[in-house]
Parts: structure tokens; sequence; C-alpha cells
């Protein structure tokens, strides 16, 4: 099981709280986290990765255990405190003015 | 009685504005998606209670939204309306704006001009525009920046490109302007579906006579003393274009600067800007049952995005153009340095006929006498970016 924070935006497109829990199949890393965030919430396809592209949104960054993470591979494992569902996967929107 | 129900896009939601037929008192429903841009909604001619919705962000990108009862509530399509959605492979497609490289149909995925004049990729931005189509609920169509057409025959939950219009052979030369290289205007001629007017900045006018197979440029007579060739083919800042649905031959067209007029469906132009105070500006409508009768906002110029002499004054040409006088009862006649956009601007059909507009100060205003006073209808919304009246009953 895996805990991911999203942001508000986000949270009220999927009708979600701000805590979302998911179930992944295989090694979790983040394209798999996010396919399965997609198929259960597919509201939110192309909010975080571009449809086309598949690259994250430019605004968007990833972090978990007080380290960054958004320029790792998309398919590179995730630390295992976030695989074991110890520490969430947070997305979190850029601080940009308006 | 009838109603009026006027849609507004901002820069932090959609709100709903209705009122009965005499235009005096209104309810105000919103903001919907509180947060987000809304550059564009708009309902069907077809079905009024289907409207679509263009909402979308700098950080989470392009949604499409719908309503298929007046605005109430909202999903997006192929997300059942009202239900989490169920586990399984994603359903919904709805956001997804693919330029069509098929070799069956597409076109190549070529370049535009940059602003500095080098070419560059198409990257699909956002969504500018929709025009639902006059007949039938389930189809509508989106102009999106970087700029093409798009088509959803099934309301929205899937979304074709038209290349034919990005591909006919121009677009190395279309640029972006200041907004983004965006298709911003798209009219469906009444009398003729297989005719479609479009507009984008900064490549000019278009029109399909076959549904959207092949375009050509209708620009003649444009002279756009910005760009290296000011008689060019393409490469014309046209900031809006509007039509009396009566009269789908004669368009009216807000340049960047000029105003202008066709009467022979694009094929060629003549300049109206007459007695304005400028021509620089980005809307433009005609009176819904007066076909001769336009309005402008005069904007004092491209580098001042601004109402001249704080002073904001809609202009009305009962003359088809050249002759134009200042409307300016119930609007603020000093300190005013306001904008307003190139969707910002729409005409009802009840008579007499009622205009609107919204402003870059979060203003909507309604007249109910086709110009001749005006009254705000809300005062303090986010900056609007887009305005639609639909009249009911």
């Amino acid at each position: 099981m895996i805990r991911l924070i999203l942001p508000q935006h986000l949270r009220t497109l999927a009708g979600s709280g701000p805590e979302v829990r998911i179930d992944i199949e295989g090694a979790a890393t983040q394209r798999s986290v996010l396919d399965a965030l997609e198929t259960r919430y597919p509201m939110l396809r192309g909010t975080i990765r571009d449809q086309i592209t598949q690259q994250r949104r430019p605004f968007l960054r990833f972090f978990a255990c007080e380290e960054d993470l958004s320029h790792e591979s998309p398919d590179a494992p995730l630390p295992d405190a976030v695989a074991s569902g110890k520490e969430p996967l947070l997305i979190i929107g850029a601080i940009a003015g308006g | 009685m009838s109603t009026v129900r006027v849609l507004a896009g901002t820069r932090k939601g959609a709100f709903i504005l209705t009122s009965d037929g005499k235009r005096e008192h209104w309810e105000v429903s919103g903001p919907h998606f509180a947060g987000w841009e809304i550059y564009h909604l708009k309902g069907s001619p077809a079905d009024p209670n289907r409207l679509y919705a263009s909402q979308s962000s700098g950080w989470f990108g392009q949604i499409i939204q719908r309503s298929d009862d007046g605005g109430k509530t909202w999903h997006q399509p192929g997300t059942p309306a009202g239900q989490a959605p169920a586990p399984g492979p994603p359903q919904s497609e709805s956001n997804k704006f693919a330029y069509d490289t098929s070799s069956e149909a597409g076109k190549p995925l070529t370049t535009h001009q940059f602003y500095d004049g080098t070419q560059h990729p198409w990257e699909f931005k956002r969504v500018w525009h929709l025009e639902p189509s006059l007949t039938d609920p389930d189809t509508v169509y989106a102009g999106v920046e970087d700029a093409a057409l798009f088509r959803s025959a099934d309301g929205g939950k899937n979304w074709q490109e038209l290349p034919g219009l990005r591909g006919h052979g121009t677009g190395p030369m279309w640029q972006p302007g200041a907004g983004g290289m965006c298709l911003h205007t798209i009219i469906l001629d009444p009398s003729n579906p297989e005719r479609i007017f479009i507009a984008i900045s900064a490549a000019g006018a278009f029109r399909t006579d076959d549904g959207g197979k092949s375009w050509k440029p209708i620009n003649k007579g444009l002279y756009s003393k910005y760009i290296p060739n000011p008689t060019a083919e393409v490469g014309h800042c046209v900031h809006h274009i509007a039509m009396n649905p009566s009269r789908p031959g004669v368009l009216f067209m807000q340049k960047h600067w000029d105003v202008m007029r066709s009467d022979d469906a694009g094929d060629s132009w003549q300049k109206i800007s007459g007695n304005l105070p400028t021509d620089f500006g980005f809307a433009i409508d005609v009176h819904a049952h007066e076909p001769e009768t336009v309005y402008v906002v005069p904007i004092k110029s491209d580098s001042e995005h601004f109402v001249p002499d704080g002073k904001l004054r809609v202009f009305r040409s009962r003359t088809g153009g050249n002759e134009w006088e200042p409307l300016t009862k119930g609007l603020p006649q000093k300190d005013c340095y306001v904008n307003v956009l190139r969707d910002a601007m729409a005409v009802d059909s009840l008579d007499k006929c009622g205009i609107y507009f919204g402003t870059s100060g979060g203003q909507v205003y309604a007249s109910a006498d086709a110009g001749d006073s005006w009254n705000p209808i809300v005062r303090d919304l986010p900056p609007v970016l887009s305005v639609e009246v639909q009249t009911l009953g």
C-alpha cells in the first residue's frame, strides 16, 4: 500500500481527502504509483504528467523522506519507507504567484 | 417569460449569472472550479442545459468539464457525474488533446515561428475556445494553443484533431501573439454545415468549405505594418471575428489594429475603423437582429491594454462600420483602466437585444437596450476572460 499526499486542487478534482492510499502491483516506482493513481482516479490523468509525453508537469515536484525525487527516473525504485507505506509520497505544487 | 443565462469565465473560476427577460435582477452562482483559469464556457444551441467549460492551470494542465443541467453540476466527460470512478482501466480521455500525426489522416508535427523568429515545435498548452455544434449537443469544437482545431463527437469524452488546418502548408509561418499561439475564434455557418471560420493569433483567419478537411487562409485586404510583409497571406494578429447568423457571409473582425468587415465570407476585407478613437481592441460582436449594428470596445494601444482617457466606452456602428457612436450611459467615465478581452463580449437574442461584456477589473456589464444604457451585473469578480450568453425559453 502506497500513501500519496495530493495538492489541494487535485483533491478537489478527485473528490478525495488529502491522503490517498493505493495498492500497486510489482515494484513501487513513480511510474507504477502514478499509473495506479490514474487508474483509480481517471480525472487526474494529465494533471500530474503530460498526457502525451508522460513528463512530470514543470510546476510539480515529488518529495518523500525529506528527499526531492523529482528528477529521479520514473522507473527508479521509490524509497523502502514509501514502498512499505511508512512514509507518504508528496506531490507538491510550486509556490508561484497569482 | 424568457430567461437569460450569462456564462463568465475568469482567472479564478466560472460564474453563472441568471435573470429573467427584464434583465434587471441577477442571481450569481459560483465560483465553479474555484482557483482555476476558465478561459471559456459555452452552451449547446441544440440543448441549452449542455454546457462545456475549459478549465486550466499552469500547474495541472487542461481539464474539460461538462454540465448536463445548465451548470448546476459538472463532471469530466468519461467520468460518471456525481459518482466515484470505478476501479479498472482509466475511463476518461476527456483531457487528452493529441495532435494527429497518424499516417492515414494526420499531418507531421512540424514547427511554427517562435517569438524570436526561430522555428519551434508544436506543443499543446490549453483550450481557448469551445464551440458546441449548432445541431448536436454531443459535438463540440475546441480551439487550442498551440494553434489547432479539435472536435469531439461524444460529448467531450474523446477529442480528435482536424489536422488539415495545422498541416495545410502555412503553419511554419504562424507565430504566437503576446498571449500565445492560440486558436481563439470558431464560427459555424448556420446555412452551410460544411463551412467553418476560425482565427489564430498571430496567423490570421482561415475557412473550410468541406467540414474541416481542407482549409485556406482568408486574409486578403488585411494590412499589418508590424510584420515584415504587411499584406502577407498569413501572420496577421486577428483578435476576434463576429457574425450575425442571419447573414453568414458577412464577417466583422477586430484585428490587433484595425476593425474590418468582409461581405464575401472572408475572401476579401475592408477597413471600417472610421471615426473610432483608436482601432486597437479585442472584442467585437453584432446585434442579434440588426446585422449592420456592430459593437467594439476600443483599447488605447498594443502597449497599453486599457481603455483610452480613463473612460470605458463601447462604440456602436449602425451602418456596418465607419460611423461609430460612443455608448457611455452607466459606464465609468473617469479613472477607469480596464481591458476587455476577445471572448468577453456577447449578445442575447431578446427584443431589445442585450449586450454583455466583462472586464479585466472583474465587472460584467449588461445592456438591456442594445447598448443605450448599461448596468454592472457584478463588480468584483476575478479578471474576466470570457462572456457568453444563453437566451432560454
